[in-house]
């Protein structure tokens, strides 16, 4: 030994100044220089891709290359249906629709032959004016509907409730569609002489001349069976009046078309129907159609297709290895006694473990962001080679589930840390943490569980994180199953998120607490 | 004393603490002073480790303060440029290698990654510095736990049992290396629980049990009281000798068939009183007690774990 002491730094340093940055900076040494953590890391990011890519691996519906797949967008960039029947003529300018509805009535195939009449409750039938014939295009519609009265629609995702009742033969409904510029106004009425206004939209930009005319659709007929939720073909009929017109409409017949040629991934036509419509001696129509006008919404009514969420279906195979290497960076240093060195290095043991939840916290949030990244244009691109659907989202929200799905790797990190400083083992620390994410998460989303326990668990357990990955809207006006089981989470995204972060803070913060009040 | 040669100690200030119902320190008290080896010697369970866990800050006594560089550890925010401790030569990620291991040592002070490869070759652990120190053997762990205790050139330096599992080469050069600390002007403080190990490496010595200090003193002083003013005599004519001896005051006892171990008269006066009264001899010898000894003799009361396996020696 030949150095030579040299002159002691003062006993006491401005507290905090670059102390935290020195700890964490070891702590960063500390990780990065155990192989088995690097590497188990870099597993954690493949285990995510090749399960979420795996697990989307579906045959393709129709042979590679089928037809070029994608749901139809509507003005707001949303995945929709626009299935209809459409009987109809060119309005140019402003004018008026109004017509008398004396009935909606429907026809569902209920299987092996059975049939169940009545009309679903979102049948829809009623006047549309849309921007014209390609699905997706601006519209808005007034209608009476199978359940829920009469509405005002437009643009797929707006809905605003009129007055209720069912329409039949008994309590006919009139119903008038008027356009002033892009403003268009729908009103209702029981006797064709006193008008209620239903609602109104405006829709920017509508060209000056649209198709307008008569519709009418109906989703499938949801069945609940003890096997559990099925959908089986429907259609619906509406029966009107002869149409009053008002201002510049195209000269000739009525002509009729199958909006989207199909009933798209909503409706289906039963065995002994089919979309079309007569015409009446009084000038009246009978128009029978299936499908929706609606916005895409997940479930059994999606279709053959995948959202963004479903290519990171493997996030809980990679957080299980994040689970692991974040419990051992605490319950290493236990076991081994080195925490003894760590703490003489730096006294403050608050400020140790939250460098090392920063380390831990840092490395998972990259591993889930890069694998979020990574993942979901690679199982995008390989879902629409194979003719699947993909269901679009907006740059917003894919920012929000790729950087969600580090900051659930990241607090899942930070709850193993706070676990494993707590129980001090890391096998029981491991199991305890896994057993609080990854098993109510498989469990929920696999459909084992009733649906009420299943939304259950992902609200009160550290599962609830998950929520930040669903990309799927929900919306009152399309029947669908919104269960975890086809991607629905009983949370918003962020809450559901808070959640487990407020497990991660309350885990690190007892641990806190318990390492500063013992000896170690 | 000056100001800052006060500082540039470890000051153990009637520390008090229990583990359950056993006191495990009963107002434990010394300092440790600058540029010299302090040998911190007791039994096995005596309060060694613990005594060094509240000094850093580990554990917390009951009573009682330590200070380093005359504050409490625990507000130092480089401790490691105070004060260097190697507690457990063992404490470490066996996958990570040595120099690694030093690394985040040095990052956590804010040393210089240069000083780690420094401190490498000063160890001894040059050629092995990128291998995993879980491979290491038990003296090649103790000269890493060194490296690591001085990585911030500490002017203090606290090593736990640092001869433990060391060959005969490595106890020599263990013992020029503290040596080599004190002569640099460091506070050295070393436990031991063998008293032998501390012959001729210790200055000063501070001997405890049963959780306190039972002699706080320099080498030569617990040498010279444990020796106790007795000589040995070796002679053809042993009874003779001893009632010479006894007429002239001193106390004689026969420790061999021609050997006489005397108390009560300095050497040279007992080689007069032979040679005057013609008693033959072939030797006298002033009685040199070893360290071991004179140890014993001071713990004979304190030690109460032996046969016990010894707590201290499992944390």
């Amino acid at each position: 030994m030949t150095a030579t002491l040299t002159s002691r730094p003062p006993a006491t340093g401005r507290a905090g100044q670059g102390g935290f940055l020195r700890t964490l900076h070891a702590e960063w040494t500390k990780f990065r220089t155990v192989r088995g953590w690097v590497l188990a890391t870099a597993g954690a990011l493949l285990a995510t891709i090749v399960v979420g890519l795996l697990g989307t691996a579906a045959p393709a519906p129709g042979g590679r290359g089928a037809h070029s797949a994608s749901y139809p967008e509507g003005p707001g960039g949303e995945a929709v249906n626009d299935s209809f029947y459409f009987v109809r003529k060119t309005l140019t300018g402003d004018g008026a629709l109004t017509v008398h509805l004396r009935s909606l009535t429907g026809v569902a195939d209920t299987g092996t032959g059975r049939t169940a009449r009545g009309a679903q409750p979102w049948a829809k039938a009623g006047i549309i004016v849309k921007e014209n014939l390609t699905q997706g295009s601006p519209y808005a519609a007034v209608m009476a509907t199978g359940g829920h009265g009469v509405r005002m629609q437009y643009n797929y995702t707006h809905d605003t409730a009129g007055p209720p009742g069912e329409v039949s033969q008994a309590s006919p409904r009139w119903l008038r569609l008027v356009r002033s510029g892009d403003r268009l106004t729908g009103s209702t009425s029981t006797d064709g002489s006193h008008w209620t206004k239903v609602g109104h939209a405006k829709v920017p930009g509508l060209a000056r001349t649209v198709q307008a005319g008569l519709f009418a659709t109906s989703p499938q007929a949801k069945q609940d069976t003890a096997a559990g939720t099925g959908f089986s073909p429907a259609v619906a009929t509406g029966t009107f009046g002869r149409p009053a017109l008002t201002g510049d409409w195209s000269q000739g017949a009525w002509s009729g078309t199958q909006v989207g040629g199909d009933a798209g991934t909503s409706g289906s036509y039963t065995n002994t129907s089919e979309g079309g419509f007569t015409q009446t001696d009084g000038g009246g129509f009978t128009v029978t159609g299936a499908g929706d006008i609606a916005p895409v919404v997940g479930g059994p009514v999606m279709g053959v297709g995948f959202s963004a969420e479903n290519f990171l279906v493997g996030t809980f195979a990679g957080l299980i290895v994040v689970i692991a290497v974040a419990t051992v960076f605490i319950t290493g240093e236990y076991r081994r006694g080195l925490l003894r060195t760590t703490m003489a290095a730096t006294p403050l043991r608050g400020r140790v473990l939250g460098a090392k939840a920063l380390v831990a916290g840092g490395v998972a949030f990259a591993m889930g962001l890069v694998a979020a990244a990574i993942t979901v244009p690679l199982g995008e691109r390989s879902a629409r080679g194979r003719g699947f659907h993909v269901f679009p989202v907006t740059s917003a929200t894919e920012v929000r589930v790729m950087v969600g799905t580090g900051l659930l790797c990241a607090a899942a990190a930070v709850l193993a840390l706070g676990a494993g400083a707590l129980l001090r083992r890391s096998g029981a620390a491991v199991a305890l943490v896994i057993a609080s994410i990854v098993l109510p998460f498989l469990l929920a989303t696999s459909g084992v569980l009733p649906p009420g326990v299943s939304e259950w668990l992902l609200r009160v357990t550290p599962a609830a994180g998950f929520s930040i990955q669903q990309t799927l809207p929900q919306y009152t006006q399309v029947l669908s199953v919104y269960e975890p089981s086809t991607g629905y989470y009983p949370l918003a995204p962020w809450v559901g998120l808070a959640v487990l972060c407020g497990y991660a803070t309350l885990a690190l913060g007892l641990a806190v607490v318990r390492l500063r009040g013992r000896d170690v | 004393m000056s100001d800052e040669s006060t500082k540039a100690t470890i000051e153990v200030i009637g520390l008090r603490k229990r583990f359950g119902p056993q006191l495990a320190l009963d107002g434990m008290t010394f300092t440790v002073r600058p540029g010299r080896v302090t040998g911190f010697v007791g039994p096995n369970g005596a309060g060694k480790s613990t005594t060094m866990r509240v000094i850093l800050g580990l554990d917390a006594a009951e009573e009682g303060k330590a200070l380093v560089d005359g504050v409490p550890y625990r507000t130092l925010r480089r401790p490691l440029r105070h004060l260097g401790a190697l507690l457990d030569a063992s404490a470490l990620q066996p996958s990570r290698t040595a120099r690694n291991h030093l690394l985040w040592l040095a990052h956590s002070q804010g040393v210089p990654a240069r000083r780690v490869d420094e401190i490498l070759e000063q160890a001894g652990l040059g050629t092995a510095a990128r291998r995993k120190a879980g491979g290491f053997s038990l003296g090649m762990r103790q000269r890493l736990g060194i490296a690591a205790a001085l990585i911030g050139d500490p002017p203090v330096v606290m090593l736990d049992e640092p001869f433990n599992g060391l060959d005969p080469d490595g106890i020599v050069w263990m013992r020029g290396f503290l040596s080599s600390l004190a002569r640099q002007g460091r506070a050295v403080l070393v436990s031991s629980h063998l008293m032998s190990e501390l012959e001729d490496t210790a200055d000063h010595l501070v001997v405890i049990g049963r959780g306190r200090v039972v002699a706080d003193t320099s080498v030569s002083e617990l040498l010279a009281e444990a020796s106790g003013g007795r000589v040995t005599l070796r002679t053809s004519a042993p009874a003779y000798a001893a009632q010479v001896l006894h007429g002239a005051g001193a106390t004689v006892l026969a420790s061999g068939a021609d050997t006489l171990v005397v108390t009560g008269l300095p050497d040279e006066e007992i080689v007069a009183l032979l040679a005057r009264n013609g008693v033959p001899f072939s030797q006298v010898s002033a009685h040199r007690a070893t360290l071991e000894e004179a140890y014993m003799k001071l713990t004979r009361d304190a030690v109460e774990y032996r046969g016990i396996p010894a707590r201290e020696a499992t944390r």
